[in-house]
């Protein structure tokens, strides 16, 4: 074995190891310190829980940190529960024959590289007290005046940001589902049909287990992504609830360089809470398709 | 036959008539609603004085577009600045993750497992934490409000995209063809050039597709690291998204997105059926 041989693997790994290790695991740690009030800068090096403590328990933030946690929920879970619904029965839609299918699949894809700032802007358009909704309604003598249309965005209860989330995941997580159904053919499905499956026993024991494990990853991604996401909640949203991400760069903004502590220390909880949802999800739900 | 199944047939056929349909109309009110939010920027963009109630605007104009591109517009260069930041991020993304990608590909070593989660983690944990934690040692390395701080900031969300589809490609890759080359007198870069690269080719136009796609949509990274001095498109739409100028921001929304569909449509034939390389979409 020359030398070569034996370190040739990590060679290979060093320069993308390098960016995970330095700027991400690096940005991590770092901002952990920065969150536990180590601000060498402005010449602070103790190190204290402070922060967490205004935050999670008897702090001035208290109220804004567990309301917005509350709608950072509320959102992320509930735009992604209903984006993979929808996306497994659109997928199932695309998938037969059809004349125009090509043309349908690619328009059902056009929204993927749509970045989330446009999606929410597009979603304002149409659903502000003056957007199309509100002037279709107008047109129909539903409603008189814009302010007699309901408040959808900049709502306290995020629907504008869950619409923007699943006008843009249902396509997302709807992508993955049709790429395992390719892969599948209809063998099993025309088994199960000769065996004398109906509709519904096809889809609830032959195409759902198939299809789980690419709704579940998406979903993971889903998740992850809308809980962290700031675009989307910046721009559709209120004053109070704000969502996590929204409070944490607000503070992370302050001039006052004393906020920032706090700021980073919601970060990392943003951080934690993901990580550890995703991982008890990921292992929940491997458990739920063996027992499957 | 035919005529014996005659009788019988017929409920069975409307009823397939029925449901090929209700299938249609499922299939036409699905990409409906898909499409109205991209439509409602057309109409915007092209509007002018677009009162309420009405449905479509009844005066259309370029206006918004002639201020887009106008002299003291800044959209010209934050789109140049978007392209420079991109095409760097895609070009250094491929580059170092083209030899872990082979590594994680063709062989199997000691820790692959712990190197591969470390590798994804970042598309599991939010960007925002990572950004605020380097932005205060980026300003102390002059890497604030720069190009390059909030270039490889972007190799954060793109490194594991990068890596996963190569890797992808590479699983599927015979290192002796590369053996063979170099037995026939080819240099090291000869064999890379001749060989290696060609067989990895539609990887690495799938990976640079998301590389340059996560890169080209992202915001906070860049707001955060950028600290105001680098503009790029979605740091410009941003700061006018909730202003009253619907065709401008319109405008410049089509502006933005319309390089992304257009290098979407062009690489399609290399992304169908890789549901790994997937994922990427959801950073975007």
């Amino acid at each position: 074995m020359t030398l070569w041989d034996r370190w040739r693997i990590p060679i290979m790994l060093a320069p993308t190891m390098s960016v995970i290790i330095f700027l991400f695991i690096g940005g991590l740690i770092y901002g952990t310190m920065v969150s536990l009030g180590w601000q060498p800068l402005i010449g602070r090096t103790e190190i204290s829980l402070r922060a967490y403590q205004n935050i999670l328990l008897s702090g001035e933030f208290t109220e804004v940190f567990w309301h917005g946690l509350v709608l950072t929920i509320w959102v992320s879970v509930g735009s992604t529960v209903i984006s993979a619904v929808l996306a497994l029965m659109t997928a199932l839609l695309l998938r037969r024959t059809f004349v125009g299918k090509r043309l349908a699949t690619f328009l059902y894809q056009l929204n993927l590289p749509v970045p989330h700032v446009v999606a929410a802007i597009g979603i304002l358009f149409l659903f502000s007290q003056s957007g199309v909704l509100s002037r279709t309604g107008a047109q129909l003598g539903v409603i008189s005046y814009p302010s007699d249309f309901p408040v959808l965005v900049r709502d306290r209860y995020g629907i504008g940001m869950m619409l923007s989330f699943i006008w843009k995941e249902v396509p997302f997580i709807g992508v993955i589902v049709l790429a395992v159904l390719q892969s599948l053919g209809v063998d099993y499905e025309d088994l199960a049909r000769s065996l004398g499956a109906n509709r519904w026993q096809r889809f609830r024991y032959v195409i759902l287990p198939l299809v789980m494990p690419g709704v579940l990853s998406g979903s993971i991604l889903v998740f992850a992504f809308t809980f962290g996401s700031y675009e989307v909640p910046a721009i559709l949203g209120v004053r109070f609830p704000r969502t996590l991400t929204v409070t944490a760069v607000r503070f992370f903004r302050n001039p006052d360089l004393n906020a920032r502590t706090e700021g980073m220390a919601i970060s990392i909880i943003i951080s934690i809470i993901v990580f550890f949802l995703v991982l008890g999800y990921m292992w929940l739900s491997r458990r739920a398709i063996r027992q499957d | 036959m035919a005529a014996v199944n005659a009788g019988i047939a017929r409920p069975g056929q409307a009823r397939k008539r029925l449901l090929r349909a209700l299938h249609y109309g499922a299939v036409i009110l699905l990409i409906f609603l898909l499409l109205t939010p991209l439509l409602a920027f057309l109409f915007n963009a092209f509007s002018f004085r677009w009162f309420y109630p009405q449905l479509f605007p009844n005066e259309l104009s370029m206006r918004a577009w002639e201020s887009t591109f106008a002299a003291n517009s800044k959209v010209p260069e934050a789109l140049l600045t978007s392209t420079i930041l991109a095409v760097g991020v895609t070009l250094s993304s491929v580059i170092i993750g083209l030899p872990a990608a082979r590594a994680m590909g063709l062989y199997a070593f000691r820790g692959k497992r712990v190197i591969e989660f470390l590798i994804i983690s970042p598309t599991i944990v939010p960007g925002i934490a990572v950004a605020m934690g380097l932005n205060i040692n980026f300003i102390r390395w002059g890497l604030s409000g720069n190009l390059l701080g909030v270039g490889l900031v972007h190799l954060v969300p793109v490194m594991p995209y990068v890596v996963l589809v190569l890797s992808g490609v590479f699983a599927n890759y015979n290192p002796e063809f590369e053996q063979q080359a170099r037995s026939l007198g080819a240099g090291t870069l000869a064999t890379f050039w001749y060989v290696t690269l060609p067989a990895v080719f539609p990887g690495i136009v799938v990976a640079s597709l998301f590389a340059y796609l996560i890169s080209w949509s992202q915001y906070i990274l860049t707001f955060l690291v950028g600290a105001g001095q680098v503009i790029t498109m979605p740091v410009l739409l941003f700061s006018i998204a909730s202003g009253t100028n619907n065709a401008l921001t319109a405008a410049m929304s089509l502006v933005f997105v319309a390089p992304s569909i257009l290098i979407l449509i062009l690489t399609a034939r290399y992304l169908s059926g890789k549901s790994s390389a997937i994922g990427g979409f959801g950073q975007i």
